[in-house]
């Protein structure tokens, strides 16, 4: 097949660009880790709470050591459930001091749905019989909003939590 | 491509009834943007308690799987009647494939409209909707399969009439896309037939929900290249008869064909990148796979342009850009789909950032998603769509494209144009700001940052309105022109090539090499990742109906 000179040089311009961010791509998520979620670490939708992580009493934010924290969530259609504070009211926000390091962990106990740190890269899907984590540095002070970003029925847009990052 | 057939009455009948539906979806799918938009502006409720979800799973549906199968499968069948002719039988085959498509979107749309499907066209288990809603789809799909080999049997017939000849290049791309279509259909058929029928009937208790989704994404990643690939066709076939130039290069399109076919399905990985049962490595595979469409896109892109040059220098315009002044830019079968081809370059830029590994985690299933596919699909293929009806329609009704519609269409073109810029950027940027897509007007905890993302929402309810009247204005000129517009003749514009064009390889139509090479790449990307999913599987999950609305 005939290709003309200028064609060419546009496909090599093209799959020279391509290759290079192939590369990039490739350097961050191999060398630097930066994979997304990905655990392959199964549960029983039905029994959550045979999971040390999801017990009632382990749900919601825990400091593991100095600036570390886990934080347990259970999704469900339309709630997050972050655990009880000291008067037995379900947390609906939770407060880590900026440049600490959070490690998300949650599963669902019905339906699918997405949990989303509004503006920043906590953004992982949450599928029955799963657990997904991510693992995150708190760098930027403020309140974000956590949302259900996978649609999981007519209550969706309801469903919703705070973050907050203090100084 | 010297040969072009003429259309008979009866073979015209058939290709308009697709273009009816197709129409008819535009308004119904139209006026559900247009509530969207407003409900999510916060100063709208939706009347007689219509849930949001409802009109969002009709407005999907409709426009995103009917309007584009139905003017799809149309399309091709007049390409197809005009190169390689159809016969008596292929004719009542294709009635088949109309019959069976309909039958299945009343199905699915009362289901819908009763409020027993509120699953979104997406229909992710383990929400439950009626059966009816599954079966409904099936039949869609079965029905666009008796159109595929009734194509595929239409070629084969031409190919025994005329051996050793090279296919006519419309035939032959048609051909690539419905066979693409049927590779990747056979997932959510598949998923359909052997996980959701039955489970939705009671019959079988759970459902693997990751291996459900994986094959929906196997299927729905080569869905919009179904959608584009028509637009493709006009704008390498078409477009350059209706600007007065030839065929650029025979082999480069059927090359690009090709590469398309190959890299449009083992890639749904990069619709699950942040999901957390499938392996990283396999993910990042797929991530490579995807990006392989840029080199036919280029070609593609390098293609149209050459061809735009190529006319004006030949018609004596001269200096760099010269021929560009003279392009026919009052023609709307030209203008249309040239704003779609610029609407391409933003939505493909933001394409790539999707598929991107990590950038992917900033914007998954914000709404910089719905932003995106706005911009490609609802932009660069429905204004190549509408570019295509302004001839197709009046060439098989018998009419004319009057100076005074051809204007119209020129308005409708700006309308549209500037109500998606307005929609299309107000949803890109308030998905970066984290604003989740699929979601009906919220003020979440009601902070600062939901504040900023309701502003953009407004933004969006403007440009929705907008559309909404280019869409009646369409919907008008379609009217005219199935039906009243002046009796005439309208050219069915097919290039043709240079004449003394280098002859197209032979191997570019060994179709076992390509079809060959598609299934080892599919097998490739997906054999072990399937049995990972398989064998690493949770226990199913058993149907939820109440989240969706059913008692
Ligand atoms: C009047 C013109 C249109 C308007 C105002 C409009 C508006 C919208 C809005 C606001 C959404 C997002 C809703 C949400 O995420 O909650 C949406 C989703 C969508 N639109 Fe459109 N749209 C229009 C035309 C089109 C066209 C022409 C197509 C396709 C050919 C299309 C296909 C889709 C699809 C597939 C979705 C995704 C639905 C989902 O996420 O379940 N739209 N549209
Ligand atoms: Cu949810
Ligand atoms: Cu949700």
């Amino acid at each position: 097949m005939h290709l003309h000179k200028f064609e060419k040089i546009w496909l090599i311009f093209g799959m020279g660009s391509l290759a290079l961010f192939l590369v990039i791509i490739g350097f961050a998520a191999f060398w630097k880790g930066t994979h997304p979620q990905s655990h392959i670490e199964i549960i029983d939708p039905e029994n959550v709470e045979a999971h040390d992580s999801f017990k009632p009493e382990n749900l919601g934010l825990r400091e593991v050591a100095e600036g570390k924290y886990i934080v347990n969530i259970v999704a469900s259609a339309f709630n997050y459930d972050f655990g009880t504070d000291a008067d037995g009211k379900p947390v609906k926000k939770i407060r880590v001091p900026k440049g600490s390091t959070v490690l998300f962990q949650i599963t669902t106990k019905d339906v699918v749905h997405g949990f989303q740190v509004a503006g920043t890269n906590v953004n992982m899907m949450v599928e029955p019989g799963h657990v997904s984590r991510l693992e995150t540095e708190m760098k930027n002070v403020g309140e974000f909003t956590v949302v259900c970003n996978e649609y999981c029925g007519i209550g969706h847009h309801q469903m919703f939590a705070t973050v907050e990052v203090y100084e | 491509m010297m040969n072009q057939l003429k259309i008979a009455k009866k073979d015209a009948r058939l290709y308009m009834s697709f273009m009816y539906v197709t129409f008819a979806a535009l308004l119904v799918g139209g006026l559900m943007g247009l509530l969207q938009t407003l409900a999510r502006s916060g100063k709208f409720t939706l009347p007689f308690g219509i849930n949001y979800y409802t009109i969002l799973t009709v407005h999907g549906v409709i426009l995103g799987l009917v309007l584009t199968t139905f003017f799809i499968i149309g399309f091709q069948f007049a390409l197809m009647g005009k190169t390689v002719g159809i016969s008596d039988k292929q004719r009542k085959t294709g009635w088949w494939s109309f019959w069976l498509m309909l039958a299945g979107t009343v199905m699915a749309a009362i289901t819908i409209l009763v409020g027993q499907a509120n699953v979104l066209y997406t229909f992710y288990a383990p929400l439950r909707a009626h059966p009816a809603f599954y079966i409904g789809l099936a039949l869609v799909i079965v029905g666009s399969w008796v159109a595929v080999f009734t194509n595929f049997h239409q070629l084969y017939v031409w190919k025994k009439a005329n051996k050793g000849q090279k296919s006519p290049l419309l035939a032959f791309m048609v051909v690539i896309n419905m066979a693409m279509w049927f590779i990747a259909s056979l997932g959510v058929a598949a998923s359909v037939l052997i996980q959701f029928i039955p489970w939705s009937l009671g019959y079988a208790e759970t459902i693997n929900v990751l291996l459900s989704r994986t094959l929906f994404w196997y299927f729905g990643h080569p869905l919009v290249y179904f959608w584009l690939l028509p637009a493709y066709m006009a704008w390498y076939a078409i477009i350059p008869k209706i600007i007065g130039g030839k065929l650029f290069s025979d082999s480069l399109a059927r090359m690009s064909f090709i590469l398309l076919l190959m890299f449009s399905i083992p890639v749904g990985f990069h619709h699950q990148l942040t999901e957390p049962g499938i392996d990283p490595t396999w993910k990042f595979i797929q991530v490579v796979l995807t990006f392989m469409v840029v080199i036919p896109t280029l070609m593609t892109a390098f293609s149209i342009f050459a061809t735009f040059e190529t006319t004006g220098r030949r018609k004596g315009h001269k200096g760099l850009f010269g021929w560009f002044k003279h392009l026919p830019w009052k023609d709307v079968r030209f203008l249309a789909p040239f704003i779609g081809m610029v609407a391409f370059i933003p939505g493909g830029a933001g394409g790539i950032v999707n598929a991107s590994h990590q950038m992917n985690s900033l914007i998954h299933n914000t709404i910089w998603v719905t932003g995106h596919f706005h911009l490609t699909v609802a932009t660069t293929v429905i204004l190549t769509y509408f570019g295509i009806a302004y001839w197709l329609v009046p060439h098989l009704t018998g009419r004319r494209l009057t100076p005074r519609l051809n204007k119209l269409g020129i308005i409708q073109a700006i309308i549209w144009t500037v109500g998606m810029t307005i929609m299309s950027t107000a949803m890109h940027i308030q998905g970066l700001l984290g604003g989740p897509r699929r979601s009906n007007f919220s003020t979440y905890a009601g902070g600062d940052q939901v504040q900023t993302w309701i502003g953009y929402q407004a933004a969006q309810a403007i440009g929705g309105t907008i559309l909404f009247i280019g869409i009646v204005l369409m919907i008008y000129i379609f009217i005219q022109l199935a039906f009243f517009a002046p009796r005439g003749v309208e050219e069915f514009p097919i290039a043709e090539e240079e004449v003394d064009a280098d002859p197209t390889p032979k191997v570019l139509e060994n179709w076992y090499l390509w079809i060959g090479i598609t299934i080892a790449l599919i097998l490739f990307a997906y054999t072990i990742p399937v049995f990972d999913i398989l064998k690493h599987s949770p226990p199913g999950s058993v149907p939820f109906d109440w989240p969706i609305g059913r008692p």
